[in-house]
């Protein structure tokens, strides 16, 4: 059967530059735009392939990315001194998300009520609090990545052409829980193992994404070289509907 | 200090101290100076913040594993994060949580504020409704009023409960906005972006804002 998932994505145009940026290891004041463009579209190719509904805001940026690419090459351009670099059009919005990301970060690790400390009478009314647990290092874009380095192991990565026909989502999501229950963490590449072509990964990948969408999985990375890891974030016993966990547990 | 009981009575006399140890154990909110002067009229505030001080000082010489911690302007007895584990064991507390991107965007309110759904997109890029409405259900943020543009917009602030949960006196308190060359980055440009280190004064035109303090708290 079709089972259709619209995958919600938490990450936009800023998110997916930010991580080019951190994997090419480049300036944020001196972005290669060229090579950087070129990757941008990459990911928004794969993310139509998996059929992810992409937001406009990342086809503004990929046009404003092209536009600042072709500003570069007109000769003449730069050097006129009032000229100011095109590029900064997308450092400036750039540093400044970075600025907030930062106190993002600082703010989840302060002493959070409900987590850390706790008030007299907390305990009746505590469900209300978030639990801000520490989330995955592990983003989109590094699992889409993951996820390009398994298919190229498999078969060929160039053709994707998707059928969900053999394979569904519900079932994919069932093994990968099944999995979960028998060990506490599996690696990324593990659940992967045994699949019968590009397809059937297409299809295991989209169900993890699932997961991680209803907060049913922790996806992390114990650090920047190793191998991304998946682990059970649901309840002993409490795994049966999944559908239930989806943020608004009360 | 003397008080008569309201219902027996009974004439009482109490050291200061130990009146507001009372006052702060049976208050489930942070509780405000101007409560606490409330139940003692005959004294000074002078004195009252001077006794607040001393019991911080003497809880923490006892080692205790709660504190006396000053949160949105009041002051709470709060255990210490050391003690965490045990208290969530007894909750059994679902696993509900602020995802990565929700804190973003929580953060972006907290230091645009007051701010408009599309001016907190322009930073996420990405649809934040959903994310609105659980920051609105955990009562993390509010609505100040509605923007005059096209399609009169609401306008997204902080509630105080924002500041109790992440342990701020008030938001000048929010942790500053590093400065860029913190990232490792740039040089000569690095000064253009990082001028608003304080909340509240985003460049924005807002109008209406209800200043009203919010009156929806949740049941209790």
């Amino acid at each position: 059967m079709d089972y259709e998932v619209k995958l919600e994505i938490f990450e936009g145009p800023l998110d997916l530059l930010l991580h080019l940026i951190h994997k090419n290891e480049v300036d944020i004041f001196d972005i290669p735009i060229s090579t950087i463009t070129d990757q941008y579209l990459e990911y928004l190719d794969l993310m139509k392939a998996l059929e992810m509904s992409i937001a406009g805001d990342f086809l503004v940026m990929a046009s404003t990315l092209i536009h600042i690419k072709s500003k570069m090459l007109l000769p003449g351009q730069m050097d006129g001194d009032e000229e100011e670099d095109p590029r900064l059009e997308i450092a400036r919005p750039l540093l400044e998300y970075m600025q907030l990301k930062g106190v993002a970060k600082e703010l989840s690790e302060r002493e959070i009520l409900g987590r850390d400390v706790f008030t007299r009478g907390e305990t009746a009314s505590l469900r209300e609090y978030p639990d801000m647990e520490p989330q995955p290092d592990v983003s989109l874009f590094q699992l889409m990545d993951a996820f390009r380095r398994v298919i190229a192991l498999g078969e060929g990565p160039q053709n994707l052409t998707v059928v969900l026909d053999k394979w569904s989502v519900k079932d994919k999501i069932e093994s990968i829980i099944t999995l979960l229950k028998e060990r506490p963490d599996v690696f990324f590449e593990e659940i992967f193992t045994g699949a019968h072509g590009i397809s059937e990964m297409v299809v295991t990948f989209l169900a993890l994404l699932e997961l991680v969408h209803v907060g049913l999985i922790r996806v992390f990375q114990p650090s920047q070289e190793s191998r991304i890891r998946i682990t059970a974030s649901f309840d002993e016993g409490d795994s049966s509907g999944y559908g239930e966990a989806d943020g608004t547990a009360t | 200090m003397k008080a008569i009981h309201p219902v027996t009575g009974r004439r009482m006399e109490q050291p200061l101290k130990l009146i507001i140890e009372s006052l702060l154990f049976t208050s489930g909110k942070p509780i405000l100076l101007r409560d606490i002067q409330r139940c003692l009229p005959d004294r000074e505030l002078s004195e009252i913040m001077e006794t607040l001080s001393t019991l911080r000082q003497e809880y923490e010489a006892m080692n205790r594993s709660f504190a006396l911690k000053e949160v949105a302007e009041g002051y709470q007895i709060r255990t210490k994060p050391d003690y965490a584990p045990y208290v969530l064991r007894m909750t059994k507390r679902s696993s509900a949580r602020l995802s990565s991107a929700a804190m973003e965007t929580l953060a972006i309110i907290a230091y645009k504020q007051p701010v408009i759904r599309h001016e907190i997109e322009q930073f996420r890029g990405v649809d934040t409704g959903g994310i609105l409405r659980t920051l609105m259900e955990k009562n993390l943020i509010r609505i100040m009023g509605r923007k005059h543009l096209p399609g009169r917009p609401l306008i997204y602030g902080t509630t105080r409960k924002f500041l109790e949960v992440f342990d701020l006196n008030n938001l000048e308190s929010l942790p500053k906005l590093k400065e860029i060359k913190e990232f490792g980055i740039g040089e000569a440009q690095a000064t253009q972006t990082h001028e608003n280190g304080i909340p509240g004064e985003s460049t924005v035109l807002e109008e209406e804002i209800n200043t009203e303090p919010r009156t929806t708290e949740p049941p209790s």
